[in-house]
């Protein structure tokens, strides 16, 4: 028995006053569960091939057209033939997908978790019924390059939904083509690049101002497009300081790339002041809405004066994260930066769709019109919700945020840092510092832990400006009974570091692996990103 | 008298209950939810309800809504359809759907290496599958498409060399051209030197590299003409006696039976993962790869996530976690390389899924039936009159140009051959199309294709 199952076994000596084993009694379930994750033990996939068994055959060419054709294979420069089989796996049907359904089982989603713990990602449910439309063949099946005749259905809905958006944000156009919200935001800042060019100032205007609470991409995008990156750190009330704006805004300023709520989950009240100073300096504001969970319906980009936004729509609008994508992305802007959008856009002339590009555009984001599946999912959510729709999502997210603070702060050892006794958003950046100074146990290690009750938990991103830091986001999708377990499982893992710290640093007990010996990964004489790595660094060496 | 109907709660907002509600706003002591927007200033408040349509009320309704837009639409299934240029439509193994649909994978997001042990794990061996595909031994989780594969790949060779001029030698999509340039101006210069007759100039790219300030000479195999250049070998050789890096282009769908890049000389491999058992879905099925040796200069300079493989506190147990996790933008901000976000992971787990199906022999089979269906295709269409296959000569894959006899535009064989529900080729230009055929045609699909243009083109 492991430490974790011992833990477990004794939160169950005794559940709800009942002994456990009392005979003939069906006792109720602890008020906390005994996880356990699928441990399938699975090899990796290359350990499964067996040489000769196929997993799908393709066709072969039809009678005829190889007497037509002869053999183009062997007619290639021997250089370009292939000379030596890939080294792929040989597996049986039924194999390859049993490992997949296997690796499945040792993966949570939204679905499967209370899914709170990743703050500012915005996990909610994303309705099976979408999936449904998104894999009729008359989505999935289509070429992005089709004659615009018989894609009249798909583009009414691109169009459609951008009216939403632009409704939503109270921007003028948007662009739904970016892969993603990292992409969204290059596209601003290539738009932004682009204003500055056709009024002869992007030599003059180089530096992009984000601040520290924002996403890291804004930072990093603003960098990649060539631009000079000031960062602007929070004053003691955890609003990004107006002084430094002042203080960092000028001839150079090119743009403002600025979250709000930040990462903390406090509204900065006085956005439509930092705006003002950016405007009154020449350069343009961009309002990073990845996550406009808590804001619907309560107010929009352009209404605090905003150039420029952009939309996860894996995030706010629902739409399924994947993993990691694919996700999609929208930029929105006023009339006036329009013409710059990344194209093509759809326009719609009373009773046809066309694909259209903006006159100066920036050019594409990427092949083709945008991640078209997701495009449906959001109209589809939005379809489901409508306005006072949109706005219940805001305010039960909100409540619920609020509602979970207020269990967390109940933790010993847990703070919220910044405004005290304000209220936030929709999520929170807390902090264990107090708990770690009393325990030496950290945000990370907690983390680890609450895996092993079923749950997700991340630290935050970096720099962790807040000591231990943690942030949880409870959108709409979660019960009130879901935060309370959430809240539950953290308040009793604080009472492990307290009474059994090694429990908590050791973990994950119950989950798919234990905890990962990591020394490995940054050394390049070890790390091994494929299996031919592997092979190389590891087994060779083990063999020899 | 009729009971009172219960308050509308929607099913994806359970905490609307009014009665938890209360309960909650209680707990926190709030008189309703307008106090947590104390904050939001009166003159950004929205004092009116959102524009938007009314909503439809149940799931059956919405279903008949969103399909019926759907149901305007033409699927390539239910034309004759010769579209490719960059979206390929390949068979997708039901296994693929099966894996892509899981809903542990796809409503998963950013987990840590151990309630997320699975996608870690998948998107491994997605790097691995790829890396036996391409005999790399690094292979990066996906990026969005392989336009912004092209453009990292690029710029990860100006940071390796610390040059700034860029030489692309292959005929390129001008829109994954346009992307690449915009991508790269702020650090780089690019030279694109015109292929003759769908293949590189040799002697012109010679010249072009003779400056000893190329830091990358870019490729395509095939091109986006679909050649295959006998030259990429020779291209290797000009782009390292120059000091420059090799970036190649490829289709991975083709490296059954073509030589994968690194075997003649590439030193970073990119492309889009599409064809790889991913549906078109109006181009909604794109993901990039990034490929390299294992060398840590370059492994330095990739941004986005690399997964590896670690010992964990028990023997015999795989762990998973991120290579050289401080080069990325989510540990340094700006400090970071370009920038790594959310992308298309789930691309790769289901191309992972599609390579472990198809196996080496699998990946033989269809690249053969590929090119004997392109030559098929290619000589079938060079018979119509008033069709010239232009570059014929030259090898090619899955896709070949055709030009229609001057006084008639592709523009209007297109259209023409929509009338006969045909989806032709993209238009390249003018009066060229680029004709797509994959292991789906059939030759009857040819032969149709081929008498549709003897009646449009004569």
């Amino acid at each position: 028995m492991n430490r974790g199952d011992e833990a477990a076994a004794g939160r169950t000596g005794s559940v709800n006053g009942v002994p456990a084993g009392s005979p003939g009694r069906i006792a109720a379930k602890p008020a906390l569960r005994r996880f356990h994750q699928a441990r399938w033990d699975e090899k990796l996939i290359f350990e499964l091939s067996s040489p000769g068994e196929r997993g799908v055959l393709p066709p072969l060419p039809d009678a005829g057209v190889r007497e037509v054709a002869g053999d183009p294979v062997a007619d290639l420069p021997a250089a370009l033939r292939r000379s030596t089989p890939p080294g792929l796996p040989e597996m049986s049907q039924l194999h390859v997908l049993r490992h997949y359904l296997r690796l499945s089982q040792e993966n949570l989603g939204v679905d499967l978790n209370v899914d709170v713990g990743q703050g500012t990602c915005t996990m909610k449910y994303s309705p099976k019924v979408h999936d449904r439309l998104v894999r009729s063949a008359k989505l999935a099946d289509l070429h992005p390059l089709q004659d615009e005749e018989t894609v009249q259905g798909v583009l009414e809905i691109i169009y459609r939904l951008e009216q939403m958006l632009c409704e939503i944000s109270g921007m003028d156009r948007m662009s739904l083509q970016p892969g993603a919200g990292s992409a969204a935001i290059y596209a601003n800042v290539a738009m932004i690049r682009a204003y500055h060019e056709s009024r002869g100032e992007a030599g003059q205007r180089d530096e992009v101002i984000t601040t520290v609470f924002s996403h890291p991409s804004n930072a990093a995008c603003a960098k990649t497009a060539g631009y000079q990156v000031v960062t602007l750190y929070p004053d003691a009330d955890g609003y990004p300081d107006l002084d430094a704006l002042k203080a960092a805004v000028g001839p150079r300023t090119a743009a403002l790339l600025i979250t709000n709520p930040e990462d903390t989950g406090i509204f900065n009240p006085r956005i439509h002041e930092f705006v003002r100073i950016v405007h009154e300096a020449g350069g343009l504001c961009a309002y990073d809405q990845a996550n406009a969970n808590g804001v619907l319906g309560i107010t929009r980009a352009r209404d605090a004066g905003f150039d420029l936004c952009h939309f996860n729509l894996h995030k706010t609008f629902s739409t399924p994260h994947a993993c990691g994508g694919p996700a999609a992305g929208a930029c929105g802007v006023t009339a006036e930066l329009a013409r710059f959008l990344p194209g093509p856009v759809v326009d719609f002339d009373g009773t046809r769709y066309t694909l259209t590009t903006p006159q100066d555009t920036i050019g594409p984001m990427r092949p083709f019109h945008g991640v078209a599946p997701n495009l449906v999912r959001a109209y589809s959510w939005i379809t489901s919700l409508g306005a006072a729709g949109l706005r219940e999502v805001a305010e039960i997210a909100v409540l619920n945020n609020n509602y979970l603070m207020k269990r967390i702060l109940e933790i010993k050892g847990a703070s919220a840092p910044y405004a005290p006794g304000r209220r936030r958003i929709e999520q929170v950046r807390y902090s264990w510092r107090e708990l770690t100074e009393e325990t030496g146990v950290g945000s990370h290690d907690i983390g680890l832990r609450a895996a092993d009750f079923g749950t997700h938990y991340w630290t935050s991103h970096h720099p962790h400006i807040v000591p231990e830091p943690f942030t949880l986001e409870p959108t709409e999708s979660y019960s009130k009974a879901d935060l309370d377990e959430y809240a539950a499982i953290l308040a009793e893992i604080a009472r492990e570091a307290r009474e059994n710290p090694e429990t908590v640093r050791t973990a994950p007990h119950n989950s798919t692996v234990h905890r990962n010996r990591e020394d490995t990964l940054d050394d390049p004489s070890a790390w091994a990103v494929t299996w031919r790595a592997y092979r190389r660094k590891h087994v060779a060496a083990r063999d020899r | 008298m009729a009971q009172a109907r219960p308050p509308f709660v929607h099913p994806y907002i359970p905490n609307a209950v009014p009665a938890i509600k209360a309960e909650m706003l209680a707990a926190v002591g709030a008189a309703g939810v307008e106090e947590f927007y104390a904050d939001v200033p009166e003159t950004i408040r929205l004092r009116r309800p959102l524009d938007l349509p009314e909503p439809v009320r149940s799931e059956s309704e919405l279903v008949r809504h969103v399909q019926g837009l759907l149901n305007r639409n033409t699927s390539a299934g239910e034309a004759l359809s010769f579209l490719g240029a960059g979206c390929y439509r390949h068979y997708v193994p039901a296994v693929c759907d099966e894996v892509a649909g899981r809903s542990e994978f796809l409503t998963a997001y950013a987990g840590e290496p151990y309630e997320d042990h699975g996608r870690f794990q998948a998107l491994w061996e997605y790097q691995s599958l790829m890396g036996e595909l391409l005999e790399m031994d690094v292979v990066n989780v996906p990026v969005y498409d392989g336009y912004q594969a092209a453009a990292t790949a690029l710029r990860m060779a100006g940071r390796v060399t610390g040059r700034r001029r860029l030489v692309v030698a292959s005929a390129v999509d001008p829109a994954k051209l346009s992307k690449i340039v915009d991508y790269v101006r702020p650090v780089h210069d690019l030279t694109v030197v015109p292929a003759v007759n769908g293949l590189a100039d040799l002697e012109a790219v010679r010249r072009a590299l003779a400056g000893a300030d190329v830091a990358a000479l870019y490729a395509e195999a095939p091109s986006y003409l679909g050649t295959v250049d006998p030259g990429l070998p020779e291209l290797a050789e000009l782009a390292h006696a120059a000091g420059a890096l090799y970036v190649v282009g490829c289709n991975p769908i083709s490296l059954g039976v073509l030589t994968p890049p690194a075997g003649y000389g590439a030193d970073l491999v990119c492309g889009d993962i599409q064809p790889l058992g991913i549906p078109m879905q109006f181009g909604g099925g794109q993901a990039g790869f990034i490929a390299s040796r294992d060398e840590e200069r370059i492994v330095a300079e990739f941004p986005s996530r690399l997964f590896g493989l670690v010992p964990t506190a028990v023997d015999g147990e795989y762990g998973f976690g991120d290579v050289a996790y401080e080069r990325t933008s989510f540990a340094v901000r700006e400090e970071g390389r370009e920038w790594v976000g959310t992308a298309a992971a789930l691309h790769g787990i289901v191309a992972g899924v599609y390579l472990a199906l198809m196996g080496p022999e699998g990946m033989r089979e269809i690249g053969e039936t590929i090119m004997m269906n392109t030559r098929y295709a290619m000589r079938t269409l060079a018979e119509v009159p008033g069709v010239g296959i232009p570059y014929g000569s030259a090898p090619h894959f899955g896709e070949f140009a055709v030009r229609f006899r001057p006084g008639i535009s592709a523009a209007e064989v297109n259209r023409a051959l929509l009338a006969e529900n045909i989806f032709g080729g993209a238009i390249l230009s003018g009066d060229t199309a680029l004709i797509c055929v994959s292991e789906l045609h059939t030759r009857s699909d040819v032969d149709t294709l081929a008498a549709a243009l003897k009646e449009i083109v004569r």
